[in-house]
């Protein structure tokens, strides 16, 4: 037990750390909350006493139903597709690796450190160089050649090719679809685990979603009066390319050192049952990995939901096809001056990271 | 778990297949870095140069020299700090109980997640009223602030390890908040300063966000002045590729000699990864 005073030393010693993050991140989240209810731009944002009038949620309906934020909209589709890609093939490939390392004969530590050694670089260095590398005309496109096949033709940052398109009046209804999966995937692990705490509740859910989705109901709400016209933009394939050669090797290591965490004597066990190498991967290994999983989505999706120096990089912040909502933040607030409407984006990317981070931080700390 | 045989040799030369695919890119910058500038082209992107050209190195020096100095300061200065303070942080969160104590470690955490997009606009306001818009010292007190999450987790998590036995018999010995600190604790602090400072180091020299937002030219780091380059279309390739060569070398070095210390600290930074 330790002194009054000794108390009083420690806190007065956190105090500083606190009252900077205090401000600088719920203070100034708060600030942007505010300023993005108002009118805060163009002239007003450079004179010293402005003249703010709060427009409620104006730049909010604006950004999502207004004639002149289809960039926007283009924005949020990109990012999901992105970060959809990018987790996934950093997940499947890290796995891989981690899998594959964990046979080798010799070498381990240099295949570790050839994988891991993109994630030491900057996303700017990594795209200045696959912005080379991924040249119509060159690069990966010529590679066939060398071996005397015709060239490869896919554009893979200049693409103007959507696929995959919806009419943006009709984006609850997709919400709706992609929610149905999500809820059936899981409802789906739970009956292979024959867990059936909360099944019978989860599978009514999935009945009342796809009622709806079946029904259409949701493409009734007029959400824009002029059809328009979103989709996956064939670009992105070059961001996810450079994206995932970043950070596959990240997930890699998360993984491996999750395998070797596994103790001996489990492998040892299902051996002498009579288990296969395949079968203690697929039924020891794997679900062991699954904490791993986890975490490495949500560090992985948090990344790829406010991406912008990669992108900044690789094909530069004017852009339209692989445009992401941080781009257009950044040439909002710092070319158009607007400030409000910058302020706003913030905090659309700063509620859809939360979803996946407010929960994750919750289970992290109830364990301690 | 090794296997010997057939799927252990499979399992070797697929390894090595892999690698030379993931350092395809590394050989690429290099070899473009290396030519003369008639010598780049589009349908001769692969091959090596017919002599080794230095020149895209030499104008990358001129032009990027001040950047790679502000890189250095600014690292440099914001990994110290951001250190000394999380030890500090660590030390305290980890053997001292006071209230709300279970809810500050989320709460600091919280801020390292945050899409720093969100505080953007207020942070700009902030540093144009204090004067400290557009130069280092601005964009060190920054990268501290947003750093001190990572630093005091990271910290936190290696004092969890010291026996608070210790720190009783420590305080026995008549040694107060700072002794206990002084002459238990900082002695013991070496690799987790090691792998902070790897941490912090790499994260700050590759940061760009804050980079581009918040300085003038003259106190441009190196990743705005390659991102600034690479996005005009005029230069030829072997500039921007030895540039690139030049932002990413500090990073590889450390990453090359000290990795296993960079691999620590990126497991922790993953939570309970």
């Amino acid at each position: 037990m330790r002194s009054r005073r000794e108390q009083l030393m420690a806190a007065l010693t956190i105090l500083p750390s606190i009252a900077l993050l205090g401000i600088f991140v719920y203070g100034f989240i708060g600030n942007s909350i505010h300023m993005s209810t108002t009118d805060w731009g163009q002239e007003a944002a450079m004179s010293l006493t402005p003249n703010i009038q709060s427009v409620g949620m104006d730049n909010y309906r604006d950004l999502f139903t207004g004639f002149l934020n289809v960039r926007f909209r283009q924005d949020l589709v990109n990012m999901f597709f992105f970060t959809l890609l990018f987790v996934g093939l950093s997940l499947l490939i890290g796995l891989f690796l981690a899998t594959l390392i964990d046979q080798l004969i010799w070498g381990e530590t240099f295949f570790r450190t050839v994988f891991l050694y993109p994630m030491s670089l900057s996303m700017v260095v990594t795209g200045t160089i696959w912005r080379w590398i991924l040249q119509p005309r060159g690069g990966i496109n010529i590679l066939p050649t060398l071996i005397g096949l015709p060239p490869g033709e896919f554009l893979w940052l200049s693409s103007r090719t959507q696929t995959l398109v919806f009419d943006w009046s009709h984006i609850f209804h997709y919400i709706c679809l992609i929610l149905l999966i999500a809820v059936a995937v899981s409802t789906y692990g739970q009956w292979r685990r024959r867990e059936n705490k909360n099944l019978a509740r989860k599978l009514v859910l999935c009945a009342v979603l796809m009622g709806i989705f079946l029904s259409g109901i949701l493409t009734r709400i007029g959400l824009l009066n002029f059809p328009e016209a979103h989709g996956f933009n064939e670009a992105l394939w070059g961001v996810v390319l450079a994206a995932v050669w970043q950070m596959s090797g990240y997930t890699m290591a998360l993984y491996l050192a999750g395998l070797r965490t596994i103790p001996h004597e489990l492998r040892e066990a299902a051996r002498v049952d009579g288990g296969s190498e395949f079968q203690i991967y697929r039924y020891v290994d794997l679900p062991l990995l699954k904490p791993i999983t986890a975490s490495a989505i949500v560090i992985l999706g948090h990344i790829a939901l406010k991406i912008f120096d990669l992108i900044f990089a690789i094909a530069g912040p004017d852009h339209y096809p692989t445009s992401m909502p941080a781009i257009t933040m950044f040439l909002k607030t710092f070319r158009g001056n607007e400030l409000a409407v910058g302020s706003a984006i913030g905090v659309i990317l700063f509620l859809i990271v939360s979803l996946l981070i407010v929960p994750y931080l919750v289970v992290s700390f109830r364990e301690e | 778990m090794r296997s010997r045989g057939i799927l252990g040799v499979s399992a070797q030369i697929l390894a090595i297949l892999l690698a030379i695919v993931y350092l395809v890119p590394i050989y690429m910058t290099v070899v473009t870095s290396l030519k003369a500038p008639g010598e780049i082209s589009l349908v001769s992107a692969w091959e090596l140069p017919s002599s080794i050209n230095w020149a895209g190195y030499v104008v990358a020096w001129e032009r990027f020299a001040p950047n790679l100095r502000n890189s250095f300061v600014l690292a440099i200065g914001a990994t110290l700090i951001s250190a000394i303070m999380g030890s500090l942080n660590g030390y305290v969160l980890s053997k001292y109980r006071f209230p709300g104590a279970k809810i500050v470690m989320p709460l600091i955490v919280f801020g390292m997640f945050i899409p720093y997009q969100s505080v953007l606009v207020p942070l700009f306001r902030f540093m144009q009223k204090t004067g400290l818009y557009g130069g280092l010292p601005g964009l060190i007190l920054v990268h501290v602030v947003y750093g001190l999450p990572i630093t005091t987790l990271l910290f936190r998590s290696f004092y969890h390890e010291i026996p608070n036995e210790l720190l009783d018999a420590s305080s026995i010995d008549g040694a107060g908040f700072f002794g206990i600190f002084r002459y238990l604790i900082l002695p013991l602090s070496g690799p987790p300063f090691l792998v902070v400072c790897i941490w912090q180091f790499t994260q700050i020299w590759n940061e760009f966000l804050f980079a581009v937002t918040l300085t003038r030219p003259s106190s441009q780091p190196i990743t705005v002045a390659l991102a600034n380059l690479a996005g005009g279309q005029a230069v030829s390739w072997n500039l921007p590729m030895a540039g690139s060569v030049l932002a990413a070398l500090p990073t590889t070095i450390i990453y090359v000699l000290l990795g296993r210390y960079f691999v620590r600290g990126l497991l922790a930074g993953a939570l309970k990864g």
